[in-house]
């Protein structure tokens, strides 16, 4: 199993049309996801390699099943993308597309909550997800992956993420579902969302996770671990020697007024009985021992 | 972006809110001249991007051009919590019966805005916070609903601000969630929000921070062009590349921000200090890699650079290439330790292997890599 996204998830892109969507969305079907659609609303009837264009969200999921949004608009269209997905009836929103305005963020995070209470929200600015050898939708290095389980991951931040599917797959461990939720100030999907869902899934036995500084997503992750979550959770999280009050890359990635260390978010998850490695490498070694107590 | 407080109060003005008038100047004489046009008193303020200004000597009051000028000549070039004052601003002094506090930002957490309204204001919010958390009243609004009236009036009727100024105070502060929203800021903040004399309600600092990615729906330039950066900070930027200054002596690339962050990290484990934070994204080409060497190479603290790379969509003979065609372009000061993993990483490093030397190594991981250029760094310095 997987969580999200499996063999049947069929794919319509926003942005298709697009370099950065023309470019990832293939090689999302070369992995052997179901890219069944893209859009934009002048093009439609045309295709790009094979695949067919629509006007919009709705007449891609009427006309194809499309159960999935991938958003590779540019940060000015991204809200309205995000409502049309939502409207156009898929289940799922991928939005890769960086810099997107933190009140457009607010607002249609809160509406989609409102008005579509049911589809979720991936992103925006973040790598998408990957379920190996069933989906891989967004910027993931597919064979950087080994199928299967029994580690799923949920990460901040997109190298680091790649970072720790590569490890796993060195020491020959695979993984369900690979997610990234990015690292802006709103993001679609908490860390709490994805542990739940690997709590549920059955081929999820032990979860990786990653974090940085900034926000307290890791806190709130690490008081949700200790109430809900009885699998191995190992974590690292980047930014222990940040300087307060410079952003380290990411929008979100800020220490400010004291709030959002690296420190004080290891000191919450170790309370809650997670395992810290103080590097990547460091984290892959605990979860390489923790899968072989399985 | 942070505004100073000059910016901060034409933002303000902008959205019609009453600011005090005033002018932004550089030097004594502009002081001098600008308390004239305005007619003394005024207060003299130094204009950074920090607070604890009073306390440093960075705000004073002026009763005429004399002090004007004493003053001007004192703050300016004043360090303020290592922030070398430029630029003040001369404003007309404001007489003060009360002092409020207001301001808007994101609440992460709850993903809604988040406003607090004290009328303890005047002080930093923290120490109300922690002294009389009672005497900040938050309300928490939807960014779909945006501020409604009656939520804007009992928010202001929970603050106990002067009972006479409650629909001057509403009608502030509907135009404050205005200028958050509309205007793009990740925080506006108005402390102190004065009472004056006359009853009026006055906006007489003014702190906000503008969001950097809605600058295809703002002119922002004016806002960029006053930024204070270092010089390294300076030409980074104008490269394209995520940099932030540090103050250690180990160059740092990566391909990825929390790479980035990761590998500062790491080379401060091993006992190490950074030059630097540089995330050049996943491109890697070798022009991207040029500039991100010619940035480091300029920083005259640089005594060995950690190139570290992890190739996912990027393939490693493409990043390979880059740094092989970069070091050809750019003259480098300091010896390279690369590590080079992820897609095609064989590849990348038989490449990189003929070109190998006492100025170009290889390590096989991130903490071996960090190892080795912090050991550079250290042998350099001693």
């Amino acid at each position: 199993m997987s969580i999200f996204v499996d063999e049947n998830t069929k794919v319509v892109y926003q942005g298709l049309t697009g370099s950065q969507g023309r470019y990832y969305g293939m090689l999302n079907r070369d992995y052997g996801t179901q890219v069944v659609a893209g859009t934009n609303p002048k093009k439609a009837g045309t295709d790009v390699e094979g695949v067919p264009i629509f006007a919009s969200v709705a007449d891609a999921v009427e006309a194809t099943g499309a159960n999935v949004s991938c958003v590779f608009i540019p940060a000015a269209g991204v809200r309205s993308a995000v409502l049309e997905a939502a409207v156009g009836g898929v289940e799922l929103i991928v939005v890769i597309t960086e810099g997107v305005p933190m009140h457009d963020e607010a607002y249609f995070y809160n509406k989609l909550k409102a008005e579509h209470p049911h589809v979720r929200l991936l992103g925006p600015n973040c790598p998408g997800l990957i379920s190996p050898g069933k989906a891989n939708i967004g910027i993931t290095a597919g064979h950087i992956a080994k199928e299967g389980g029994p580690v799923g991951i949920v990460s901040r931040s997109g190298t680091l993420t790649y970072q720790a599917l590569y490890e796993l797959k060195q020491k020959d461990i695979g993984c369900t579902t690979c997610v990234g939720i990015g690292g802006d100030p709103v993001p679609g999907t908490s860390f709490i969302d994805c542990l739940a869902a690997f709590e549920e899934d059955p081929e999820t036995e032990a979860v990786m996770m990653i974090g940085e500084i900034g926000g307290s997503a890791e806190e709130e992750a690490a008081e949700f671990i200790a109430a809900n979550v009885s699998k191995p959770v190992v974590a690292y999280i980047a930014g222990l020697t940040a300087p307060p009050g410079k952003k380290m890359g990411h929008a979100g990635a800020i220490v400010s007024g004291g709030k959002g260390t690296a420190q004080a978010k290891m000191d919450a998850l170790a309370a809650a009985g997670v395992q810290i490695g103080q590097s990547p490498s460091e984290a892959g070694d605990i979860m390489a021992e923790v899968v072989a107590q399985l | 972006m942070d505004l100073f407080e000059y910016q901060g109060k034409q933002f303000f003005a902008s959205y019609g809110m009453p600011v005090s008038p005033g002018e932004a100047v550089t030097t004594v004489d502009g002081a001098v001249a600008a308390a004239e046009r305005l007619g003394t008193p005024v207060m003299v303020k130094a204009q950074v991007h920090t607070g604890g200004r009073g306390k440093a000597g960075g705000v004073k009051f002026a009763p005429d051009i004399d002090a004007v000028r004493t003053h001007a000549s004192n703050i300016l070039g004043l360090d303020i919590r290592g922030h070398i004052v430029q630029n003040l601003w001369i404003e007309k002094a404001s007489d003060i019966v009360e002092e409020y506090y207001v301001s808007f930002t994101l609440d992460r957490s709850a993903k809604t805005h988040l406003g607090m309204l004290s009328a303890k204001g005047g002080v930093e919010i923290e120490t109300v916070a922690v002294e009389s958390p009672d005497a900040i009243a938050k309300i928490w609004v939807d960014p779909v609903d945006g501020l409604r009236e009656e939520q804007c009036r009992q928010w202001v009727l929970d603050a106990n601000l002067n009972p006479d100024v409650t629909d001057q105070a509403m009608e502030l502060l509907l135009k404050l969630y205005w200028a958050y929203n509309v205007g793009d800021a990740d925080l506006v903040e108005i402390n102190p929000l004065i009472l004056t004399p006359e009853g009026q309600l006055h906006v007489l600092d003014a702190k906000v921070t503008l969001d950097g990615n809605a600058g295809f729906r703002h002119d922002l330039t004016a806002f960029e062009a006053t930024q204070p950066r270092d010089e390294r900070e300076a030409a980074a930027h104008a490269k394209g590349l995520q940099y932030v200054g540090l103050e250690g002596s180990v160059g740092v690339i990566d391909n990825g921000a929390g790479l980035a962050m990761s590998t500062v990290d790491v080379v401060n484990q091993v006992g190490g200090k950074p030059a630097n934070f540089l995330d050049i994204g996943g491109g890697a080409n070798a022009d991207v890699m040029a500039g991100a060497l010619e940035v480091i190479n300029n920083d005259p603290d640089v005594q060995s650079i950690f190139i570290n790379i992890f190739g996912g969509i990027t393939r490693g003979e493409e990043v390979a290439n880059g740094i092989i065609e970069a070091m050809n372009r750019v003259d480098i000061a300091s010896p390279i330790v690369i590590r080079l993993d992820g897609t095609n990483a064989d590849e990348g490093r038989a490449l990189l292997e003929p070109h190998l030397s006492d100025r170009l190594m290889m390590a096989p991981t991130m903490l071996e890599a960090a190892r080795e250029s912090v050991a550079l760094a250290d042998g350099a310095a001693s």
